[in-house]
């Protein structure tokens, strides 16, 4: 269409061009003033329409961390590859959970991604999730505090659901073939919650069907409370049961005792 | 006389004039107890035991043994507003708003494992000493009898807080009887007055904890003591000590001034564990409610041995005519358990029967002396041990980060290849330290002095084993060293057996003991004389 347009444009002369450029140079001039005017007059309204250019800002930074850090295993377009998952609509949620746990970027290929030192700041966290809710969406963080849900439920929550394998104290426990369900008194609010929604490996899902956003801040409430609890008994033994309680008797209590007897059965 | 022994003296006085006693108490004090700390390793268990009743009646005050639903009002804020029974309330609130509950709980339950502990520990002093023979059988009956009863007493305690560990260990409980065959449904019916939970165990695990039981345990105490105190206690070979007397302290004040001083030893030990290390925090596991359980469930560590044989059992089961009779339970939680006490019970007469030893002992042997016993020890703690290790897979296996299905199965091929191996290797050393003992006493003890000879042989100076040590080793006393060739052995009916003052010392199945009257020193041994002055 434009190359005819100008092919026609040629075979009518110079002042038609002239005429031309000088109705493109109106028009720019018209634009640029519309332009000005615009944004002296719609002044107020611009924080407003910033934030999907902070957005798109963030989704692009997140894209390039992707593709420097990520990439290698889920692919330059997210599809997954050697050895990673496709993250599309993993949502942001996954990528939280993984990435503030210390768990990506993993360092080999192991039964189960370890928890390791974080290797981003929040705000790449953040830019990161943004990139991957880009594209494909999924769960994502709910809006307020995470943990200013009902403590009681979310204790009674923890119990039917997270104690069977993280242990009534949150201490962790065993899977089956070296699998094993972390302690969470290293996991931040934003990791439990984010872990319920993501269903990370082993983990059961828990999607706002199964557990209500006000039960997720709940059970993160509960979590927090308890991990950062005092054991008011004394020392807390890990907090594994009877089977450090067992091993303090014997290690601790009948050496003790032993030994006194020596020293009093001495005394003759 | 002073004004106190004055005193003392006219109301013991009145006493006797009235009760009479005087010579029998008088008697008493002096009675003597043989000197050794090893001893008293049983009073543990006892000054344990007396703990439990002082700390267990201050917890009865204020424990409610009710399932009655009730809605916490106490001070844990996690669980304020919660349902649960009065039980679990109750022991929230002996926890946190009793004066001194919580200390008085831990206190309890750290007694609770030591007193089983201690038991323990007392039985493996009379096994490997042997001072279960004859005329002793049936107080290690009684004790066997005590080891029972304290498992029974301390599984009916952990149910008691109806917390969420402890309403698991019922329902495992209500499992087991569950798997025996033909009466499992009507023996748990009986137990649990019904379908699991119902609503009457926890008055009758009360009643059994707090009055049947230790009422038993008790009883027991006293006829174990009082069978030591008629029979004498045990004593090792030494200076002056026979198979008919008993060389030590007298009861008063000697040994009643350590046995006191003990008693608040233990004390303070128990009141430290329950001060300063916390066990079973009840507010953390929750009331209980069946349809939840906690990763890492484990019994006390004294049941954990069947938590463990449990789950190294293979699934099996024996399905037919519309029954199903669960192997995987009944075998490691029934019959293994049952076996083993029986076994425990008996071994006193199994072990007379084999070694066709009849004979009286009050003389103690010690465990190298005895090789075989001490291997079928060894050899049943390795067991013990290994099913003990597989009752907490679960947790060593996240705090090491094992994958728990490894180690199930080294734990099963563990469990029948260690104990024969720990069985060849212990008797091994017991052989070993006999050797060691009888070149102790025949080359004596190195002086570090090397004489030269005129010939220029270098050789080594001893000097001889004190007496008291070798009347220790080998229980013959007085007998000089070189005693020179051996007297021949009559000839006839009847001499067989060169018939020793001591025990019965032949080369049976239990004792391989060396016997040194037939290594003589210097005469007819060249290996002995060499060790006796060693060239260097």
């Amino acid at each position: 269409m434009n190359g005819q347009v100008v092919n026609k444009v040629s075979t009518r002369g110079r002042s038609r061009r002239r005429s031309r450029l000088s109705g493109i140079a109106v028009i720019m001039l018209a634009l640029v003033a519309v332009g000005s005017l615009y944004t002296a007059v719609a002044a107020p309204s611009s924080a407003q329409e910033s934030e999907p250019a902070n957005q798109s800002m963030k989704v692009q930074e997140g894209r390039d961390l992707f593709l420097s850090g990520c990439s290698t295993c889920h692919g330059l377009n997210l599809a997954g590859g050697a050895g990673g998952p496709s993250l599309i609509g993993v949502g942001a949620s996954s990528v939280i959970f993984q990435v503030e746990s210390g768990r990506m970027p993993l360092a080999a290929g192991v039964q189960q991604a370890p928890r390791k030192d974080v290797r981003y700041t929040t705000e790449q966290i953040d830019a990161l999730a943004a990139y991957i809710d880009s594209n494909g969406g999924g769960p994502s963080l709910p809006s307020g505090s995470l943990t200013d849900g009902d403590l009681q439920l979310g204790g009674a929550l923890f119990r039917t659901n997270c104690a069977s394998c993280h242990n009534f104290a949150g201490s962790g426990g065993a899977l089956t073939y070296g699998k094993y369900a972390p302690e969470l008194e290293q996991a931040s609010a934003r990791v439990i919650y984010t872990a319920m929604q993501s269903g990370p490996e082993s983990m059961p899902r828990y999607g706002d069907n199964q557990l209500t956003v006000e039960e997720k801040k709940a059970i993160t409430r509960y979590v927090r409370y308890i991990t950062e609890a005092e054991d008011v008994g004394g020392a807390g033994l890990g907090r594994y049961g009877p089977l450090t309680e067992g091993l303090v008797a014997w290690v601790v209590g009948v050496v003790a005792l032993v030994a006194l007897t020596l020293w009093i059965g001495a005394r003759a | 006389m002073s004004v106190l022994e004055k005193g003392a003296d006219t109301t013991a006085g009145w006493f006797d004039d009235r009760l009479g006693g005087a010579g029998y108490i008088r008697k008493s004090l002096n009675k003597v107890f043989p000197d050794h700390w090893s001893f008293m390793l049983g009073e543990i268990a006892l000054y344990s035991f007396i703990i439990l009743l002082l700390t267990g009646t201050y917890l009865s005050f204020f424990y409610t043994p009710s399932l009655t639903e009730v809605v916490y009002d106490g001070s844990y804020i996690p669980l304020k507003g919660v349902t649960m029974s009065q039980a679990y309330e109750s022991t929230l609130n002996i926890s946190f708003d009793v004066r001194g509950g919580l200390i008085m709980r831990q206190i309890h339950h750290w007694a609770a494992l030591l007193f089983m502990a201690a038991i323990v520990v007392h039985l493996a002093r009379v096994f490997f000493t042997g001072a279960f023979r004859k005329p002793r059988e049936l107080n290690w009956v009684i004790g066997t009898l005590l080891l029972v009863m304290g498992i029974v007493e301390g599984f009916a305690g952990y149910s008691l807080p109806d917390d969420l560990l402890s309403g698991t260990g019922a329902r495992i409980a209500n499992g087991i009887a569950l798997s025996i065959p033909v009466i499992g449904s009507w023996a748990a019916f009986l137990v649990f007055g019904g379908e699991y939970p119902g609503t009457a165990i926890l008055d009758r695990l009360y009643a059994l904890h707090i009055f049947v039981v230790p009422l038993l345990i008790l009883g027991l105490i006293t006829f174990h003591m009082l069978m030591v105190w008629y029979q004498k206690h045990t004593q090792f070979a030494g200076p002056g000590r026979t198979e008919h007397n008993v060389v030590g302290s007298r009861l008063f004040p000697g040994y009643a001034a350590k046995a006191g001083g003990f008693f608040f030893l233990v004390f303070a030990v128990l009141a430290a564990l329950g001060g300063l290390a916390q066990i079973n925090p009840v507010w953390l596991y929750g009331p209980y409610n069946p349809s939840q359980v906690s990763a890492g469930s484990q019994p006390d560590w004294y049941v954990g041995f069947l938590d463990g044989s449990t789950r190294l059992m293979p699934p099996w089961e024996i399905s037919g005519f519309g029954y199903t009779v669960p192997l995987s339970v009944l075998i490691p939680t029934v019959v293994l358990p049952g076996v083993l006490f029986t076994l425990l019970g008996l071994y006193p007469w199994i072990e007379a029967r084999i070694s066709k030893d009849k004979g009286y002992h009050n003389l103690l042997d010690r465990p190298r002396d005895k090789p075989v016993r001490t291997a079928i020890g060894a050899m049943t703690i390795t067991f013990y041990v290994v099913l003990m290790i597989a009752g907490g897979n679960d947790v060593i296996a996240s705090v090491f980060h094992l994958s728990i299905n490894t180690m199930t199965w080294v734990l099963r091929i563990g469990l029948f290849v260690l104990p024969p191996v720990v069985y060849f290797l212990t008797k091994r050393a017991c052989l070993s330290l006999q050797r060691s003992d009888q070149e102790l006493i025949h080359h004596g003890i190195e002086t570090g002095t090397i004489r030269r000879l005129p010939n220029g042989e270098f050789v080594e100076e001893t000097v001889p084993l004190p007496e008291v040590y070798q009347v220790g080793m080998t229980g013959v006393e007085a007998e000089p060293l070189d005693a020179g060739p051996e007297t021949p052995a009559p000839v006839g009916p009847g001499y067989e057996q060169p018939q020793l003052a001591q025990a019965p010392d032949r080369d049976g199945f239990f004792s391989s003991r060396r016997k040194r009257e037939k290594v003589p020193v210097e005469s007819d041994a060249p290996a002995l004389e060499q060790t006796g002055s060693r060239k260097v």
